[in-house]
């Protein structure tokens, strides 16, 4: 009889609990928590590390994630973060903020937060839609997206564009760091990782303000398969959202 | 030894929070409070605290909510519609359990309003901080020493109870100016075993307000009724001057309560037996010292800078024991002492002098 050599090839981060995910089926938050997790490790940041979250899927980050977290209102992480940051500059901050709450209702608190040259981290999610409060439009909704607030499909006549968040931000001289990146494929994955990576450094660097926003899929509230989610990233939403490093230090 | 110094109202709130150990503060402009950010932009820098002007009193709040969270001494202060904009994270601040301290120094409204000295705002401090089943702790100041001693103890009790504080003034108190004692305050505790400071050498901590778990919401919300109970019990600030037999209580609060002394005083000097009850601590209310006071008088006059909001809190007191009298000066009318004695010597005048003397 031959031996069998058990080999590890691959295991969860250090700093992720072992809790089973909530998520739905195809979502890309797991997938992005473990991009998080996976910084962390990195940098070694797990005993100094604050995660701020806001409100939406995300919220539950801190029953994957095993370090300090602090809930914020919808919309305010930046500002809780800011406030955290200044009062304990060893520390190291980010936030995890979907479309609604960082580009609708915190609008401002995360370009006065980059404005600011804040030494902090933002980890921006976009999937297009509200996803917790179940599909309605987000600032980030393609036109003509079908949500439930806008069952004829977005009209920017009287809904308004997506808004380009990373485009914004990369305009401001406080910025340090923007970058888009997808997560449809693991050619796309790696690089995303290698983005959450450089947006950690500019935090630890003290750079300034860093920001990657992740294209990605909800499948629930898409009404697509994850199959068809990951395509409708890579035909639709990647056109209206290029991606690539928009500001690097 | 403790010094003395002429002081304006505000300053001498923000000097005594620093006193008190506070380098966080996060603000937006608004009249009339803004010489509390201008003090503390140059005062908390050169103590190696942080000043941040934010953009909105929305991010104010939060900011303040971050500082507190890593366990730092965070203040903030605003006016009116500020106020409203952070009633949000004030319900955080409760919900999440950490310790804020919160300057309201009013302006009329509703709306824009005005800037003249009012106390509209009582109802909105007392009644919770934004939504959900909570409570501010709630301070008023009658006097510049007062802005400057209840700014620490504002801390004080927003550490002990891990609770945010709100001290609520008007724009005479913070405009005036008086001599202050500068008697610096002890520092809060030490001991913040919840304090984000990074997991290192221990479990990672969560501070947070959402409950999802059957059950967990009501266990939280009956935690945090043990904590306002404990304050009524333990920490109620009032003072209580009456004398045996009055005929009349008169309950005022602030600014107010400062032209309600003069007015008892001078009803004295012609011989009204006249008694005084003026609350420190608006939340928790001194329940108790009102109802005494107005049992032994059977008759209440509350005299106030608004259409009428404490007189509630009174009225709960009394359990309709007692006869309640009101006059408001709403939108920035500040009363004379003639006019309160007036309006005593109307309500005396109702009860027949019989009734006045027993």
């Amino acid at each position: 009889m031959s031996t069998v050599i058990e080999k590890k090839v691959f295991t969860a981060p250090a700093s992720m609990k072992s809790n089973v995910y909530h998520f739905c089926p195809g979502c890309h938050h797991g997938l992005i928590h473990r991009l998080a997790a996976e910084a962390v490790d990195k940098f070694d940041l797990a005993s100094k590390a604050v995660g701020v979250i806001g409100v939406g899927c995300g919220v539950f980050l801190y029953d994957y994630l095993a370090i300090d977290c602090c809930e914020s209102p919808h919309g305010r992480a930046p500002a809780v973060a800011t406030g955290i940051k200044r009062a304990n500059p060893d520390s190291f901050v980010f936030t995890y903020q979907g479309d609604g709450d960082l580009a609708a209702i915190g609008t401002s608190e995360f370009i006065h937060a980059a404005n600011r040259q804040e030494n902090i981290t933002i980890i921006f999610i976009n999937n297009s839609v509200y996803g917790m409060t179940g599909g309605q439009m987000a600032p980030t909704t393609l036109p003509g997206q079908i949500t439930t607030t806008t069952p004829a499909g977005r009209n920017p006549a009287s809904d308004g564009y997506p808004i380009q968040v990373t485009e914004l931000v990369a305009s401001l001289r406080g910025t340090a760091f923007a970058a888009r990146v997808s997560c449809h494929d693991s050619n796309h994955i790696r690089k995303a990782r290698q983005a959450m990576f450089r947006a950690f450094q500019a935090q630890i660097e003290k750079r300034g303000f860093a920001l990657i926003e992740l294209l990605s899929a909800c499948p629930t509230n898409w009404h697509l398969s994850p199959q068809q989610s990951l395509n409708r990233i890579e035909e639709e939403l990647i056109p209206a959202f290029p991606l690539g490093i928009y500001k690097d230090f | 030894m403790t010094e003395k110094e002429l002081l304006k109202g505000n300053v001498a709130l923000a000097r005594g929070a620093v006193d008190a150990g506070c380098r966080y503060y996060f603000g937006y402009p608004i009249t009339p409070q803004n010489d509390i950010p201008e003090y503390l932009s140059a005062a908390l820098p050169a103590v190696g605290g942080t000043f941040i002007q934010a953009e909105s009193e929305l991010a104010s709040i939060n900011m303040v909510l971050g500082a507190a969270a890593v366990g730092k001494m965070a203040m903030t202060s605003s006016s009116g519609p500020g106020i409203s904009l952070m009633q949000e994270g004030l319900s955080y601040l409760a919900g999440s359990e950490l310790p804020a301290v919160v300057v309201n120094i009013t302006r009329s409204g509703p709306g824009l309003g005005g800037i003249a000295p009012t106390q509209g705002d009582y109802k909105q401090a007392t009644r919770g901080g934004g939504h959900g089943d909570c409570r501010l702790i709630v301070l008023a100041p009658n006097s510049v020493q007062e802005m400057y001693d209840l700014a620490g103890e504002a801390f004080r009790l927003a550490f002990n109870y891990r609770n945010p504080a709100m001290i609520l003034g008007d724009a005479l108190l913070g405009q005036m100016k008086e001599p202050v004692i500068l008697r610096k305050p002890l520092p809060p505790p030490d001991n913040k075993p919840w304090a984000l400071t990074g997991a290192k050498n221990r479990l990672p901590r969560l501070v947070k307000s959402l409950y999802l778990k059957d059950g967990e919401m009501t266990v939280h919300n009956l935690k945090l009724l043990e904590k306002y109970n404990t304050l009524k019990e333990k920490e109620v600030k009032v003072e209580v001057d009456c004398r045996p037999r009055c005929s009349l209580i008169v309950v005022a609060f602030g600014s107010c309560s400062r032209i309600v002394r003069t007015t008892v005083d001078r009803a004295r000097k012609k011989g009204l037996n006249i008694g005084m009850v003026r609350p420190i601590t608006l939340f928790p209310f001194p329940e108790k010292a009102v109802r005494q006071a107005a049992l032994s008088a059977g008759r209440v006059l509350v005299v106030e800078m608004n259409t009428g909001q404490m007189v509630d809190d009174v009225r709960l007191a009394c359990e309709g024991n007692s006869k309640i009298y009101f006059k408001g000066y709403p939108g920035g009318i500040v009363p004379t002492p003639e006019q309160i004695e007036a309006e005593i010597e109307t309500i005396l005048g109702r009860g027949g002098l019989q009734e006045c003397q027993r």
